[in-house]
């Protein structure tokens, strides 16, 4: 599937865009310094947009599309950012057959975005992964650190109410 | 030269130690098929069409890239290559959109032919789902459909070649496309519309916007008064359209098929490239005279206006204000002729045949309507691959055409002007116009032979009336790039350079016929090409710009002076800054 990439505005601070220039003048004569680069990044911003791919290529004298080639390449690189809630819905095959595609759904439409995307309001994003290792509560989503077992579909507006309401 | 004893399908052949298996074999005449190989340009052994077998091999090779070595012994066209090789393609097939019939490539498609040769049978073999592709259209000189793409990254190749480097592979898997940084359409990123990568490209993939039916509309048009020019170097290229050996000069034919499809005047763009040439040695007199900005840079080729914009905006001012000789020449039709034949210049339509995508974006730029306002000096550009279309679309028997001449109004051109076609060229007749003028008698000596040939960057130092003229030469954007670093950092001292967007000039443009690899892998496309060229201008009674009548004609009438005020008015134009982010 190929990546999607967000369309949020960027909000990165002068603070991050100093560590950015502190990580690509420690790479820039190397060879192969965009992978490094785009790591490093990634931990500062929690994902790759465009602006922070141009300030790499700008930085590396490279082209952007290059840059852009190797973020799209490699699965560990994220084009769209994680809300304060990171929401991981297990699509593995011990989830999926017990329905897990039907509890994304619920949260597709409860929040209006779709997997690899983020809420406007920077609240929830969302994600689909593989098997998480609890397969005896299938099917199983996160939200960041907490874990939910043996959910159906119904369930998932009560559990997000929580989050916006700040109860959780 | 170090040579080494191979044998290919047992049969004992000496060869250069550096060869590749690809081609110890052709120098057997055996010719091994391509997808992915482009000589010099996209070496990365990855399409799998060469595979041979080299005796205690543990696999089949890509012998495009595998050397040959002493005692090797190689094998072409085994049962185990064949199938391989027809696997591959029918691997391709099943992500590939076969609509043959309609395809712009069709009998000119690499994929089709290697098909037709290696005799596949079944397209339908590993049938099953289809990658999404995108269909971009956003630019004025091409389009992309992904959907007849095979992967090969010659274009990708091509355009980091040309230091531009705005497509490349995105995503992995059965998801890899060609496109641009965040998907975005080709118009929103830095390309500076040169079409190299549509040259390069083996399929239907990549395909100039053509615009056959529009010159059709306009021919069909009762208000109009539709007439045509040539570049210089379309009478070089144009006969292989039509299967004429590479490096056939075709004019008289060009002429007479334009003739044949109904313009009112088929006029020569080499008018306006000597009129270039008096404008250009102007300025390029006034500037070391009076101090301008040195060096000055030529500005015929708007592939290098672009990238100068995107890339260099810091030496916008190095660029000659001139117009290229396209402009010019539509600026002058628009006006000159319009006034002497008196027609409202509103209904001319001028339609121009170029060697150049990239003239496509040109005409639509700010500051290109030199005889008034909603005039634009070129309506219409057609590649030369267009005109080859157009002329079979009208059904004209090009190759049993009698020879015939360019109109007279403005066909009288020198053989400074042909020249223009390939790289050096601009640079030789503005030489030979400013010797003449400097001097201030007629040179005899005019062939500056130092900055001619395929180099990618010529330099040479001219005497010319006691001064020391510093020149470079150069063809292709990456080395564009390198001379233009070094004139950013102070570090070069040229007073003349002539950049061609193209690798080897407007011979080798994007708008040219496409040969396939089997032939440019092993042809010097450029250097026949432009043979044809000089051999023209050695043969022309009239060699120097400035000694073309219709020009001394056009500025006794017309213009009054070169540099004058109705000159700049016409004949030149402006430059902005572009991002390259």
């Amino acid at each position: 599937m190929q990546k999607r990439i967000s369309n949020l505005p960027f909000s990165g601070t002068p603070e991050q865009e100093e560590k950015l220039n502190a990580i690509i003048a420690r790479h820039k004569d190397e060879k192969g310094a965009i992978m490094p680069c785009l790591q490093e990044a990634q931990e500062v911003y929690g994902y790759l947009p465009v602006e922070v791919q141009t300030m790499i290529a700008r930085g590396l004298g490279v082209s952007l599309e290059e840059v852009f080639g190797v973020s799209t390449f490699y699965s560990q690189f994220s084009l769209t950012p994680k809300g304060r809630y990171n929401i991981s819905v297990c699509l593995g095959t011990a989830c999926y057959v017990k329905g897990a595609a039907n509890v994304l759904d619920a949260i597709t439409k409860n929040l209006g975005i779709q997997p690899e995307e983020c809420t406007p309001d920077g609240m929830f994003s969302l994600t689909a992964c593989r098997c998480i290792g609890a397969c005896g509560l299938a099917p199983v989503m996160t939200v960041n650190d907490e874990v939910y077992g043996r959910l159906v579909p119904e369930e998932v507006d009560g559990i997000l109410e929580k989050y916006k309401n700040g109860d959780a | 030269m170090n040579m080494v004893n191979v044998k290919i399908n047992g049969m004992p052949l000496s060869v250069p130690a550096d060869y590749t298996i690809l081609q110890a074999a052709k120098s057997a005449g055996i010719d091994i098929p391509t997808l992915c190989y482009l000589k010099d340009l996209n070496e990365i052994g990855a399409c799998r069409m060469c595979v041979v077998e080299v005796k205690g091999a543990r696999s089949l090779v890509a012998s495009c890239v595998y050397p040959v070595n002493e005692g090797m012994e190689v094998y072409t066209n085994t049962p185990k290559i064949i199938e391989s090789r027809k696997m591959t393609l029918e691997m391709l097939l099943s992500v590939h959109n076969k609509s043959c019939l309609t395809c712009k490539r069709s009998q000119n498609c690499e994929l089709q032919a290697l098909c037709q040769e290696l005799g596949v049978e079944d397209s339908t073999s590993y049938e099953g789902a289809m990658p999404d592709s995108t269909y971009d259209d956003s630019t004025l000189h091409l389009v992309r459909d992904n959907s007849k793409c095979i992967l090969c990254r010659r274009c990708v190749a091509a355009c980091a070649n040309q230091h531009v480097a705005v497509i490349g592979p995105n995503s992995r898997g059965f998801d890899t496309h060609i496109g641009c940084m965040f998907e975005q359409p080709l118009a929103n990123v830095a390309c500076v519309s040169c079409g190299q990568c549509i040259v390069a490209c083996p399929t239907g993939a990549l395909t100039e916007k053509d615009q056959c039916a529009d010159v059709l509309a306009a021919l069909s048009d009762p208000e109009k008064y539709v007439v045509v020019q040539t570049a210089p170097s379309i009478r070089a290229t144009l006969g292989e359209c039509f299967g004429m050996p590479v490096g056939t000069n075709v004019e008289g034919k060009m002429v007479a098929a334009l003739r044949r499809i109904g313009f009112k005047k088929v006029f020569d763009t080499d008018f306006g490239a000597d009129l270039t040439i008096m404008e250009e040695a102007h300025e390029f007199l006034g500037r070391v005279q009076n101090g301008g900005v040195l060096p000055m840079i030529t500005s015929c080729s708007p592939g290098w206006i672009k990238f100068c914009e995107h890339y260099f905006p810091e030496l916008l001012p190095n660029v000659s204000s001139c117009k290229s000789p396209q402009q010019m020449t539509g600026a002058m039709i628009k006006s000159w002729f319009a006034e002497k034949e008196g027609i409202d210049p509103k209904n001319i339509v001028v339609v121009s045949i170029m060697p150049c995508t990239a003239k496509k974006f040109e005409i639509h730029r700010d500051d290109m309507e030199g005889a008034g306002e909603g005039i634009p000096d070129t309506d219409i550009v057609l590649t030369t691959r267009e005109l080859g279309r157009l002329i079979k679309l009208c059904r004209i028997d090009f190759t049993a055409l009698p020879d015939e001449q360019f109109d007279p109004a403005m066909g009288e051109s020198t053989g400074a002007a042909v020249i223009f076609g390939s790289t050096g060229g601009v640079m030789e007749a503005a030489l030979r116009t400013a010797a003449d003028v400097l001097e201030g008698r007629s040179v005899e000596n005019i062939e500056y032979k130092e900055i001619r040939g395929g180099a990618g960057i010529k330099e040479a130092v001219y005497k010319i009336a006691g001064m020391d003229v510093k020149v470079a030469v150069v063809s292709g954007l990456k080395n564009a790039n390198e001379v233009l670093t070094k004139v950013k950092n102070g570090e070069a001292d040229y007073h003349f350079i002539e950049i061609m967007c193209c690798p080897g000039g407007c011979v080798n443009g994007g708008g040219q016929p496409i040969q396939p690899s089997s032939v440019r892998n092993f042809t010097d496309l450029r250097a026949l090409r432009a043979q044809a060229l000089y051999t023209q201008d050695e043969n022309m009674p009239l060699r120097k710009s400035h000694e073309n009548p219709l020009i001394k004609k056009a500025y006794e009438e017309f213009l009054g002076e070169p540099g004058s005020h109705k000159a700049h008015e016409l004949l030149h134009t402006t430059y902005v800054a572009r991002s390259r982010y």
